[in-house]
């Protein structure tokens, strides 16, 4: 029997994008470049209200450590981060902070609900809890956990990753992500 | 000061205005009628051998089954020199739950009275701002009462079957 955890053999090497590639030079396109730029350094905005915050807190740490994916440098400003970490229940009286917040960052953005509370209201079903941030902000990743373990929050991290490379550069012009935001009343 | 000194007084001064002398929970505790709440409140406050002159807490029950008098407003008041603490009730009807402010003898009573308010609807006359202090001030109902279910009603992922309801 192996030990219950075990060194991961199913390692992710970094993909190099598409393109033509010679001797001393590579052609691809700019979307994909600047989205593998782009997902490397992601600036993390944490909103942490609870016990998902102190998970949080652990997967910054030096254990976890989650300088190595990049998201090294927390910006306490909205408006110098890229990526929204809601850890945490949210209350109705808090929820038009949050959407301050959002509406604060510039684009392109996104936005993480970490832990049963920020997605759905977790065990909160109450008159005085948000039943999920997705009721007032466009969520792009839900980690699972009543709090998720640090691996949960980095998988999350590394999944905002991969919509960060796959997307085009200019998010903001497509027709469903401006549809997006004006189901959700934002300009 | 014993409890038996306490209710000889008040009965003294407000004869069957005030009843249900009891204790519970290692709390003296007893009736009275809403009207008369602030002239009790103050001879509490004011008479030299009581001198209650601590408020600890205002909050309010709902009994849904009492006819006319569902909201019970509860003040606790303490005596510090003493080390004494008094509960008194005063029921009001649902339809129109009005009392009295203790905002004009205790200041404490400020906070107090609009956590109530937000939570129970009871309407305090004569406060100075009786608006929600705890609660979104778009909610347009009063949480604690009992004819308003515990569980968030915006919430539509919840299957009744899921839960064995």
């Amino acid at each position: 029997m192996g030990r219950p955890v075990q060194y991961n053999t199913n390692e992710r090497q970094l993909t190099i994008p598409e393109g033509y590639s010679g001797e001393g030079f590579m052609a691809t396109k700019m979307d994909q470049l600047v989205g593998l730029g782009r997902s490397h350094s992601l600036w993390p905005l944490p909103f942490a209200t609870s016990c998902c915050g102190i998970e949080f807190m652990g997967t910054m740490g030096s254990n976890y450590d989650l300088g190595r994916f990049g998201a090294e440098r927390m910006g306490f400003t909205p408006r110098q981060c890229d990526v929204l970490l809601v850890a945490g229940t949210i209350s109705k009286k808090l929820a038009p902070v949050l959407r301050q917040v959002y509406l604060q960052m510039a684009e392109p953005r996104w936005v993480v609900a970490i832990g049963a509370c920020a997605s759905s209201g977790g065990i909160f079903d109450s008159y005085s809890v948000l039943q999920g941030i997705d009721q007032v902000i466009p969520v792009d990743v839900y980690v699972p956990g009543c709090p998720p373990r640090p691996e949960g929050i980095i998988e999350g991290i590394l999944r905002v990753q991969d919509l960060v490379r796959a997307e085009s550069t200019r998010r903001r012009n497509h027709p469903r992500y401006k549809e997006l935001m004006e189901s959700y009343g934002i300009e | 000061m014993t409890n038996e000194y306490i209710q000889q007084v008040l009965s003294d001064q407000f004869g069957a205005s005030v009843w249900g002398f009891e204790e519970s929970f290692g709390i003296f505790s007893f009736n009275m009628k809403p009207e008369i709440n602030m002239q009790v409140l103050q001879f509490l406050y004011e008479d030299a051998g009581l001198a209650f002159q601590f408020l600890t807490d205002i909050t309010a029950v709902h009994y849904p089954d009492r006819k006319d008098e569902e909201l019970c407003v509860v003040y606790h008041i303490h005596n510090l020199v003493a080390n004494k603490r008094i509960r008194i009730r005063a029921s009001v009807p649902l339809a129109q739950p009005d009392i009295a402010t203790a905002t004009t003898l205790f200041s404490s009573a400020n906070w107090m009275e609009r956590e109530t308010f937000d939570f129970f609807g009871v309407n305090f006359i004569g406060h100075p701002n009786l608006v929600r202090i705890l609660n979104v001030d778009e909610m347009n109902y009063f949480p604690m009462r009992k004819e308003f279910p515990m569980e968030d009603p915006t919430r539509t992922d919840k299957d009744d079957e899921m839960f064995g309801r």
